[in-house]
């Protein structure tokens, strides 16, 4: 004896939002079944197991039958198949599209090739998540580069359009669409303690300020790739560092700034007098640093290794002296601003799309 | 040549890749109709193809236009090889016949194809111009309105009811072709799906020419049932009950549609009152005739009860005979004779007249196969066998002349009808008097190949013999008339149950004969009723005549059940009482029904789902020895059905049975019933007794503890479930007046069929016993676990309640949040299981499929499952298939409900309001208001106070063009305030395009306002939305796919399969739906759903038949929002209204 077959299928569909989380994390009906049974659900609705099940396969079915018309979420508003209230296509879209951040920080800048998808048991075993979940997300994400990989305009709003995404998570697949197209590194052991966020937040930074379509909107190119024009200039800034005249007068401007009696915070700062010295001995060491690695930005491979040269070169010395970030925060402002009035330094409007950049990126990244 | 089909193919979209080289797809699109074929071009290279091709256009006759369906086929173009189809649209331009229903089919519509399913959609627009076709012999049946819906449509009054209409069409199944072996599956679902498409049509047709003829104008409670019978052929039927309808509304326009001028006029009475009443009398002895009979028509094919043993087991006949036939046959005749038939025309149709001619063999044969399913079908109506006897009854029993003369009236005019029967289930008020009691009938066929389909003889007089047999039944119940009729079929291999059932019941005339012109005819036929009621024998109760003389003035809330018998007479052992409410008439102890719970009815607590179940082995046989074992299980069944539908319904403390529908089921290894009903505590009929157990053996003390806890057990679930369902009736004196029969025993007994022997049945006892000995008995352990059984239906979880009814007695305030469902559960058995077994495994799966439809709607709480429509089936031997279509309305549980009598009489007003208050107008009629109309003048604005408290000021929308012409004289009246210059343009652009132009357009520019790309259709089984007034019908649905593929594994296994294939089928319901301009499918049902599967070949198909009604509705809110400018719009109509 046995149910040799059983659906249920409602005019408007019904779905529920715990068993969508427990498909799309990966579990099996089984499992579904034994962490809803966990969750009381049993006792709220005087339900069976077998109740249980039936529901649980009905709803698996239905989310197999969907997921179809998710892979092009603009399909989903104008399919006739299922009748989905708008609210309720919204909530699947956005979860069939987020994604796990530890799984994330696993295939951030890499290639979204085959390669790395056979790689994804490993990835599945070392987050906990399951390999069916982990194939969804790293689908997703070579769904998405496929489709804006193509297109023109911002890429924010071309994935917001194309997928129906709210703005945030817009932004967070526009972060690892520019992170897989510049291949950016982020799996060596000191950039770990960064989060998925802090990467997000730089692409932003990058995406908005470096690429071709931060200087203009109209123009036909992508915003996945870096203003080459802008790479050559930023060799110009070499200057900084290899007139000594310049680099001298740079760093009495910083010193002169930081020191000014009329600035509150500057006092607060003179005021751990250790962390002014070192930031003074360090000031060579440091800003040869940002400017090298402006400078390199022109060769792919140093694109790559863009967050680890930063960390290498200026946060970490930076954290060894103890700094905080306010301390951090003022350094940079008034290295960046002080640039400004070098008698000689006469390159300003790449220099503040730089640092501005930098800067930001720092900061984000400045934590333990 | 009185029609012109346009057609246009605007463009297509998400079409599936046919060339695995581009990607990409060449596709172009075939539009075919009857025999002519359009071609578009070929859109190259695209998923999304812009056709926006010209008009085709096809001159067909109407009869064409009627049956055929516009048939548009996708193809991919491919160069060297054959084109490859992508997919089908079939698009039934009924509702465009109408002019009161849709004017124009334009929207997506899903391309279908058998075997891929859903494979893209496609824009069309389809038009009909149709010239007005005078011809007195026209075939067609244009303009007559077809609703699924079992009550007098929302927006429509019924001017008269005329009564029953049925129609069957055969054909050989394609699938059974010869052809078949060689084609391919696609085209042999396709040919399929045609035929039947082409068969509905012709059968709404002809069903519409009968309407036609009677002088109606629309079909209510249209139910149309196809016949799988596999080798011997296709039959598709449908019954219905002619109307003519009036849409309610103030215009002067509307008062001259063609039809609905002067209804009585043209309108012809069948004129069978000569046959009719006398028909199923058996004087004479029944066994030796019946051979006679038999061989006058398919001696092999019909089956009825061989065995002449049984008969005598069963049937109770003489005694009952002995009772009955007396009296009533003189009264017979001299009523039909004085009937000059010349005076009312014939409805004639082939195959009548002989029958007409010849009644005596066949209508004793009929009598005599009654008599044996009598037994069986009588069962229900608390083992009403014996009435069944005395058939014809009616007509002697009525007892005072003036009861008489009141019922006389309305009896002739209905028994002048071949068959007094209405598919409606619910009625306006006033129109149902009083009911007796659910009447059934059923019988085992042999199926045969049908030989010429032209002829459908058989098949007609198969029905035929049973509908005579609910007549019969009906009259024995002293009823004239059945309502809640319906008819079904179960068929395995040759085998085939026909059954028939319905509520007796007694009815007014006033929806019967009224009209301006009747009155004539009426005043014609007095003198005859007296005439008859002279001669009829009055000796019996000239006390009770007085009590039942003046029941037309008794209040609705109990009239209905007070009993249309004659209580000295009463045809079946029953105890009466005063009616509880009005403490004047007699009301039957427990009251059974097919009909929806009346509005007025009043209502102690709430009600609930009461299903009886029931499993039987039957041997494996072939033919004639199947179809005997068959019809002697059937009683059986019949009987155990009844007693635990009566089990449960003490159970619950309530006393009376509405929509009860039982369904009997036939495998090659057994017989499966299911009833449902949904059980209320109607205020009027007496409390129910509780239910006692009682040990038949005295035996040790172990037993009798047994005994006295399992009886605590029934007694708390009694209590309990009157707390739950707050059933807590005033308690009265009561007053016994019992059965006039001997009650040898006073308590049945709970039977098992297995248990059952032949001594058994003959002391049967018929009573159910004075009215706190409802007894089971137990005699060994078997019935232990019965009352076990009627134990474990677990009560339904906290927030839910549920029926199979339109309404749920003592809920009101509905929210909108509705959700239609279908659910199907297929159950594989093991072999070798036993009667108790089987159904215990039935049951679970019935109750297992409850929980589970609870659980998955629980984030509606509070909410009532309405219309809960359960479907079983024996798809294969060992399996069992139950469908369930229902809808989940949600309600708001903060408001009080009000109990007993009181929201009786809430609903009541309710209904009436709702009935006449339609306040009904259109969005695209606001919009033209604002926009090219002013007509939201401040005069009418200042009209608003005044005619809000009219009674009733609605607009009708039949069509653009009547409305404006309505518009236009009603400016003309009175046209002080009025810049002409603007409506004049109106007028002209549309003389400048008849119909559709105009209004399509607005359509359109409507459904983009709606913002959303695909607009959203609700469906619900029921025939209204809460919250929600319908506006508008667009015509019926009534589609047939059938789906296959031999890839089950690959697409999800059965579930997989069976899932995608009903979300299809909704989604093409939704879709052409809309494309009618719709927003909701009222009355929707899933009529077939046929499942075979072979896992081994990886094969499956799948026939799903589904009906309803297309309708706009507008949210009451929406009403109240834009209530300005409606209030103009209809003071201005209103104003019209009594300008003329």
């Amino acid at each position: 004896m046995s149910v040799e077959l059983d659906v249920f299928v409602g005019n408007t569909t019904i779905m529920d939002k715990e068993v969508y989380q427990l498909w799309l994390n990966g579990y099996t009906v089984n499992d579904a079944v034994k962490v809803r049974i966990e969750g009381g659900v049993m006792e709220e609705c005087e339900a069976s197991a077998e109740v249980l099940l039936s529901d649980t396969m009905d709803q698996y079915r239905t989310f197999q039958m969907c997921e179809r018309l998710l892979h092009h979420p603009a399909k989903l508003a104008n399919q006739l198949l299922f009748q989905i209230p708008p609210d309720r296509q919204a909530m699947l879209i956005e979860r069939y599209y987020a994604f796990d951040d530890s799984f994330v920080r696993e295939v951030l800048g890499k290639k979204l090739s085959k390669g790395t998808k056979k790689d994804l048991d490993d990835v599945s075993t070392k987050t906990g998540i399951t390999l069916k979940s982990c194939r969804r997300q790293f689908d997703n994400f070579k769904r998405v580069f496929k489709v804006v990989e193509e297109l023109k305009g911002p890429l924010v709003e071309n994935i917001r359009q194309h997928f129906l995404l709210p703005d945030q998570l817009a932004r967070d697949y526009a972060a690892i669409v520019f992170f897989a197209n510049n291949r950016f590194e982020t799996g060596k052991k000191k950039l770990q303690y960064l989060t998925f966020q802090d990467f997000a937040f730089c692409a932003g930074q990058l995406i908005n300020n470096w690429t071709l379509g931060a200087v203009d909107n109209m123009m036909e190119d992508m915003d996945v790739d870096l203003d080459k024009e802008f790479l050559q200039d930023l060799k110009d800034l070499k200057i900084l560092i290899t007139d000594k005249d310049l680099l001298d007068q740079h760093k009495s401007r910083v010193n002169n700034e930081t020191s000014h009696p009329l600035s509150l915070v500057c006092n607060a700062l003179r005021g751990k007098t250790n962390v002014f010295n070192e930031m003074e001995a360090n000031f060579k060491n440091l800003s040869r640093g940002l400017v090298n690695i402006a400078a390199k930005l022109i060769n792919a491979k140093d694109v790559r290794d863009f967050f680890i040269d930063l960390v290498e070169k200026f946060i970490e010395p930076c954290r060894s002296d103890k700094w905080t970030s306010i301390d951090m925060n003022l350094y940079l402002t008034h290295y960046t601003n002080s640039a400004h009035i070098l008698d000689t330094f006469k390159h300003h409007a790449v220099w503040t799309r730089y640092m501005g950049v930098i800067k930001s990126c720092i900061l984000r990244m400045y934590h333990d | 040549m009185p029609g012109k089909l346009k057609a246009k193919i605007v463009a297509g979209r998400h079409l599936p890749v046919m060339d695995r080289a581009s990607d990409l797809t060449d596709a172009f699109v075939e539009v075919k109709f009857g025999n002519t074929t359009f071609k578009t071009d070929v859109y190259p290279k695209s998923l999304n193809p812009q056709w926006n091709s010209e008009w085709f256009k096809f001159e067909v006759d109407d009869e064409d236009l009627q049956d055929e369906p516009l048939q548009i086929t996708v193809l991919d173009h491919d160069t060297y090889s054959a084109n490859d189809a992508i997919g089908k649209v079939y698009i039934d331009i009924d509702p465009l016949l109408c002019s009161e229903a849709a004017t124009v089919i334009s929207g997506w519509l899903p391309i279908y194809d058998t075997i891929h399913g859903i494979r893209g959609e496609i824009n069309v627009l389809v038009k009909v111009d149709l010239f007005n076709d005078l011809n007195r012999f026209r075939q067609s049946s244009c303009g007559v309105k077809f609703f699924c819906t079992t009550s007098i449509p929302r927006c429509y009054r019924a001017v008269m009811v005329h009564g029953f209409v049925e129609e069957l069409v055969v054909n050989e199944d394609p699938e059974y072709q010869w052809i078949d072996r060689i084609r391919t599956p696609r085209a042999s679902n396709e040919a399929r799906q045609r035929l039947i498409f082409l068969m509905s049509g012709e059968l709404q047709r002809k069903i519409g020419l009968k309407v036609l003829e009677m002088g109606g104008n629309a079909v209510v409670g249209y139910l149309q049932c196809f016949d799988l019978e596999g080798e011997s052929g296709l039959v598709v039927r449908a019954i219905g009950t002619a109307c003519t309808l009036e849409k309610i509304s103030t215009f002067p326009a509307t008062a001259t549609h063609p039809n609905n001028s002067s209804p009585s006029k043209d309108m012809k009475e069948p004129g069978f009152g000569e046959e009719a009443p006398g028909v199923p009398l058996s004087s004479g002895p029944p066994t030796p005739l019946r051979a006679q009979t038999f061989s006058s028509f398919s001696p092999s094919k019909s089956y009825s009860r061989q065995s002449s043993s049984s008969d005598t087991e069963l049937s109770l006949t003489p005694k009952t005979v002995g009772i009955f036939l007396c009296p009533s046959t003189p009264a017979l005749e001299s009523e039909s004779s004085p009937l000059p038939s010349a005076h009312l025309p014939c409805h004639l149709r082939p195959g009548m007249a002989s029958r007409s001619t010849t009644p005596p063999p066949l209508h004793i044969s009929q009598s005599d196969t009654a008599m044996l399913r009598k037994s069986v079908s009588f069962s229900e109506e608390l083992l009403l066998a014996v009435s069944g006897m005395g058939s014809g009854g009616s007509a002697g029993k009525e007892a005072g002349p003036l009861k008489a003369l009141l019922r006389q009236q309305t009896q002739s005019a209905l028994e002048q009808r071949e068959y007094p029967f209405f598919t409606l289930t619910a009625f306006p008020p006033g129109f149902l008097l009083h009911v007796g009691g659910v009447v059934s009938a059923r019988s085992v066929k042999l199926l045969d190949r049908i030989h010429n389909p032209d002829e459908p003889e058989t098949r007609d007089a198969w029905w035929e013999e049973i509908r005579q047999e609910i007549k019969s039944h009906a009259k024995a119940l002293g009823c004239h008339a059945v309502v809640g009729y319906s008819e079904s079929t179960s068929i395995c291999e040759e085998v085939c149950i026909l059954s028939a059932s319905g509520t007796a019941a007694v009815l007014s005339s006033r929806f019967m004969q009224d009209g301006p012109l009747d009155t004539e005819h009426r005043l014609s036929r007095q003198p005859l009723c007296v005439f008859s009621t002279g001669s009829e024998r009055v000796e019996g109760d000239m006390g009770s005549s007085a009590s039942l003389g003046f029941e037309e003035v008794v209040s609705p809330g109990c009239g209905f059940c007070h009993i249309p018998y004659d209580e000295l007479n009463i045809p079946f052992p029953a105890q009466l009482t005063y009616c509880y409410c009005c403490r004047r008439y007699k009301v039957p102890d427990v009251l059974f029904t097919t009909i929806d719970l009346p509005t007025e009815a009043n209502v102690t607590g709430k009600g609930c789902l009461i299903q009886a179940r029931l499993c039987r082995t039957k041997k494996k046989a072939q033919g004639e020895g199947n179809a005997t074992a068959i019809s002697s299980l059937l009683p059986f069944l019949e009987y155990e059905l009844h007693t635990q539908l009566m089990n449960k319904l003490k159970l619950r403390g309530m006393n009376a049975l509405f929509g009860l529908r039982i369904q009997i089921s036939v495998g090659e290894t057994m017989l499966l019933g299911l009833a449902s009903a949904t059980g209320v505590y109607l205020t009027a009929l007496p409390s129910p007794g509780g239910i006692q157990i009682a040990g038949k053996t005295p035996s040790d003390i172990t037993y009798e503890q047994h005994i006295s806890t399992m009886q605590k057990k029934i007694n708390d679930t009694i209590d309990k479930n009157k707390e739950l369902y707050e059933i807590n009736p005033p308690e009265v004196v009561e007053e016994i007046i019992g059965s006039p029969i001997p009650e040898p025993r006073q308590r049945s007994r709970l039977f098992r069929s297995h248990s059952e022997s032949s001594d058994e049945v003959s002391e049967l006892d018929l009573s159910h016993g004075k009215k706190d000995a409802f007894v089971l008995e137990i005699d060994d352990t078997d019935a232990v676990e019965d009352i076990h059984a009627l134990l474990t239906d677990s009560p339904t979880p906290a927030g839910f309640y549920s029926c199979n009814t339109e309404i749920m007695p003592g809920i009101q305030n509905w929210t909108s949040a509705i959700q239609m469902f279908t659910s199907v559960r297929v159950f594989r058995l093991n072999a070798n299981l036993t009667n108790q077994g089987l159904n215990k495994i039935f049951s679970d799966l019935c109750e297992n499929l409850l929980k589970s439809l609870y659980f998955k709607l629980r984030s509606m709480v509070p909410c009532c499952l309405c219309h809960l429509n359960f479907t079983v089936a024996i798809p294969e031997d060992e399996l069992i298939q139950v469908a369930v279509t229902a809808v989940a309305m949600s309600f708001d549980k903060e408001q009080p409900l009000e109990n007993g009598k009181q929201s009786g009489e809430k609903t009541l007003i309710k209904a009436i309001t709702e009935n006449d208050e339609q306040l009904q107008f259109n969005l695209e009629l606001n919009a033209e208001t604002s926009s090219h109309n002013p007509l939201s003048s401040p005069k009418g604005l200042s009209e608003v106070g005044s005619h809000l408290s009219a009674r009733a000021p609605s607009v009708d929308y039949s069509s653009f063009a009547d409305r404006c012409s309505s518009w236009i004289e009603q400016l003309k009246l009175k046209a002080h305030t009025i810049r002409r210059g603007s409506v004049k343009t109106t007028s002209s652009l549309e003389k400048a395009s008849p119909l559709p132009e105009g209004r399509s357009r607005s359509l359109r520019s409507n459904r983009s306002y709606s913002g959303s790309s695909v607009a959203v259709v609700k469906m619900t089984p029921l025939s209204f939305i809460p919250g929600a007034k319908i506006i508008k019908y667009l015509g019926i649905i009534n589609m047939f796919f059938i789906r296959e593929t031999s890839s089950l594994r690959e697409e999800g296994g059965v579930s997989g399969f069976l899932h995608t294939f009903i979300a299809e089928v909704f989604a093409m319901v939704r879709a052409h739906v809309a494309a009618l301009g719709g927003n909701a499918v009222v009355s929707y049902s899933m009529k077939e759903c046929v499942f075979m599967e072979n896992p081994n070949k990886n094969q499956a198909q799948c026939l799903i038949n589904v009906s309803g009604d297309a309708v706009i509705f507008v949210r009451e809110s929406e009403l109240e929002s834009t209530s300005v400018q409606t209030q103009s719009a209809t003071t201005h109509t209103s104003n019209g209204g009594e300008g003329t």
